[in-house]
């Protein structure tokens, strides 16, 4: 298994062929995170940067976890106590981090395409731990590695992605990676929260969200960040929630084995109800915990994990 | 000294010329045009062998930001006249979004007499219509108008308010200066850098919708309707807009409008990539825009073809996409952007050749544009079908910020004269 390109930027650029390579690298990576001691030697030596200029407790540990645990060197980095609050450019903070020989940089910016553009300018990968409204491309593949797990077979399945989808990188990443693997995709939300020109995409839209899960085996809920109310997106909470928030009653008509799904971090009551979200269809933490191996594949992919490979 | 361009084309669409002539300048203006080869040797008179070049009057670019006073390191009024003149230009208009704001005498008077020091392109200055750009209180139009200001706009910033844009209208009506506006209803663009499209979807970038132009471009209108005076809807970009334009045309009114070549030349599938030398505002449009720009060009409802130079220094512009500044510099690409219209057959050599020259000078009432006898000796000879790759490098312009850099293109200026002087010379 070789991806074609040096960095991780999304899950656009890659292949049918690249993305299950990676969830059946993944796979492999699993067993380590059982062992009592969870650590191999395949990145010994090796430095991975993370460099976050947005807030993360979920995405920026697990990469951390995913590094030590493959015994590379990890540096974490966050926008207030980088160089950032003193004016520095980000082109200027990626070189300058790059004349220290980093092997690998994992970037999250609040802006789309910050991640692409000091992949062009320096010569070491990057991996876009997210992007604006862009991309987040580990999420959506560790999303599919656990739909897979539950599931075997990912194409002809039915998802469900429901909330905020204008302004969500989890829902591009997860769109073009269920296109890619043959599934069928839906977007429920409001029309002001639907964005432009998605159906292009390939995807179905649809506003209501009880017949939307009737019709799916997964459904994704997505996080409503609390200021989009100020930009007059929906006119409250409570008229959110009652519209769309997954809630036990709207999941009457769906499947039996229907897989409850969200990238976190969660919204308790506005976006999923407390049951439901604590409830038997729901594997929100079977989300996390894949991201570690997931986070593990991807590093070892890129950094070809040198002579090492026993894991 | 005289000068004597012989054996080109010469194309003055004011005075319907479209043939081989001989062009005799000295004192500054237009001696003769007399057809090819009839003229006697003057062995006192330096000649330019334009054969094979279309002999044209000086280009005349209304929309020019040269950044001076307040942002020279972006550019200054003489490198600005430099990149002017390497394009072909000998008349510009400079906006006021300067700083300080162009809404006074002083900074008018600056602005003129630096470009008057330069001497190699007649730089016009453009007042602010709202104190400060504002849009809140008229600037002083005729202290303005005194000091030498072509017309008025607020550009970069649209005026919003629909009280003031009224009453700029008709205040404006005394000096018969037109407004030009920057139409984009600021409302529905807010934090966008794009075109609001499927691309800005995937991209995952704010959108900016062709309705904020129109919608400004519609508010305009009616308001023009009732209250009078002249107005110039700056660098077009939506279809609906030059439909608006088109209508508004037909009922009689003062309306007029120009577009950027980068309007008719990229889409917003250009933004793919996340080059910030695709960012500018208006954003590069679909290609439907595209089609009604060029339709409304063919049929003259776009009256003039008008840069929007807008340079920015690499810091300004190699940020992420968001933060980086709108705006591309234009002045050296015009010519061969605007001559792909030509080889498309949207528009016949003399009728580019009119956006560029004539139509302007009749809109802002200049006394230039045209090679008759006894005018102003502004000319430029360009090779029409001389095959290069554009570098962004060698710009005269102090910015390097094109989206055209490394383009093969057609059509370069060998010579620019300004009142009797050659300014440029490849």
């Amino acid at each position: 298994m070789n991806l074609i390109n040096k960095d991780i930027l999304g899950i656009e650029p890659l292949s049918r062929e690249e993305i299950e390579g990676i969830l059946d690298t993944a796979v492999s990576f699993k067993e380590v995170s059982t062992r009592q001691i969870k650590k191999v030697p395949t990145l010994r030596g090796r430095t991975i940067i993370n460099l976050f200029f947005e807030a993360s407790t979920r995405t920026r540990t697990s990469f951390e976890i995913a590094g030590k645990r493959l015994s590379a060197d990890v540096i974490n980095i966050s926008a207030s106590t980088s160089s950032a609050v003193k004016g520095e450019s980000l082109l200027d903070t990626a070189y300058n981090l790059e004349a220290m020989n980093p092997d690998l940089l994992i970037v999250r910016h609040g802006v789309s395409g910050a991640p692409h553009m000091i992949a062009k300018h320096i010569k070491c990968p990057v991996i876009n731990a997210g992007d604006g409204a862009h991309e987040h491309p580990t999420q959506a593949l560790l999303d599919l590695l656990t739909i897979r797990e539950h599931s075997k077979q990912l194409a002809g399945l039915k998802v469900a992605i429901v909330g905020d989808i204008a302004h969500s990188r989890v829902a591009r990443s997860n769109i073009h990676a269920m296109l890619k693997c043959g599934m069928e995709v839906t977007v429920v939300g409001p029309p002001t929260m639907i964005p432009v020109g998605i159906e292009c995409l390939g995807v179905k839209v649809l506003h209501n969200l009880e017949e939307a899960v009737a019709q799916v085996d997964v459904v994704m809920m997505l996080r409503i960040q609390l200021e989009r109310q100020n930009e007059g997106l929906f006119p409250s909470f409570r008229e959110y929630s009652n519209l769309f928030c997954l809630t036990a009653d709207k999941l009457k008509n769906s499947r039996k084995d229907i897989l409850i799904m969200h990238p976190g971090p969660v919204n308790r009551g506005i976006e999923i109800a407390l049951d439901v979200m604590e409830g038997p269809h729901s594997v929100i933490l079977d989300q996390v915990n894949n991201g570690v191996a997931l986070r593990m594949a991807l590093m070892y992919l890129l950094l070809g994990g040198g002579s090492e490979t026993d894991h | 000294m005289k000068l004597i361009i012989k054996n080109g084309r010469v194309i003055d669409p004011a005075n319907n010329i479209d043939g081989d002539y001989d062009v005799v300048i000295d004192k500054g203006v237009i001696q003769s045009v007399t057809p090819s080869g009839k003229m006697k040797e003057d062995s006192t008179a330096k000649i330019i062998d334009a054969k094979g070049c279309i002999v044209a009057p000086g280009f005349m670019d209304m929309h020019v930001h040269f950044r001076e006073p307040g942002f020279e390191y972006k550019e200054t009024i003489e490198s600005g006249c430099e990149s002017a003149a390497a394009g072909g230009f000998t008349t510009v208009a400079m906006m006021p979004n300067t700083n300080p704001v162009n809404d006074n005498r002083s900074v008018t008077e600056l602005m003129i007499s630096r470009a008057k020091a330069h001497g190699k392109v007649q730089a016009l200055a453009i007042g602010a219509i709202t104190k400060g750009l504002k849009g809140e209180t008229l600037s002083d139009m005729g202290d303005l108008k005194e000091a030498g200001v072509i017309a008025f706009s607020d550009d970069g910033r649209p005026v919003m308010n629909n009280q003031v844009m009224r009453r700029a209208l008709e205040y404006s009506r005394m000096f018969d200066l037109p407004l030009i506006q920057h139409s984009e209803i600021l409302d529905l663009t807010h934090g966008g850098c794009m075109n609001e499209s499927r691309i800005s979807t995937e991209l995952g970038l704010k959108g900016m919708p062709t309705e904020a132009e129109d919608i400004m471009v519609y508010r305009d209108i009616a308001l023009l309707e009732k209250t009078g005076g002249r107005l110039h809807v700056a660098h077009i970009s939506s279809g609906e807009s030059v439909e608006l334009v088109r209508r508004a045309k037909a009922k009689g009114l003062a309306v007029t409008c120009e577009v950027a070549p980068h309007h008719f030349s990229l889409t917003d599938e250009s933004v793919r990539g996340y080059d910030t030398n695709t960012k500018m505002s208006p954003p590069l449009r679909a290609q439907s825009d595209i089609d009604a720009i060029k339709a409304g060009l063919k049929d003259g409802t776009i009256d003039i073809i008008a840069t929007d130079h807008a340079p920015h220094d690499l810091a300004d512009k190699q940020a992420d996409y968001h933060s980086a500044c709108f705006g591309i510099v234009g002045l050296e690409t015009a010519l061969p952007l605007s001559l792909r219209l030509v080889d498309e057959k949207v528009l016949t050599l003399p009728q580019m050749v009119e956006k560029l020259t004539s139509r302007p000078a009749e809109i802002f009432k200049l006394d230039q544009g045209t090679l008759g006898v006894g005018k102003q000796a502004d000319v430029v000879i360009f090779d029409p079908s001389e095959e290069y790759k554009v570098e962004a490098a060698k710009f005269k312009s102090k910015s390097k910020n094109s989206p055209f850099d490394g383009w093969p293109v057609k059509g370069r200026v060998s010579n620019t004269i300004y009142k009797g002087k050659i300014t440029y010379t490849k």
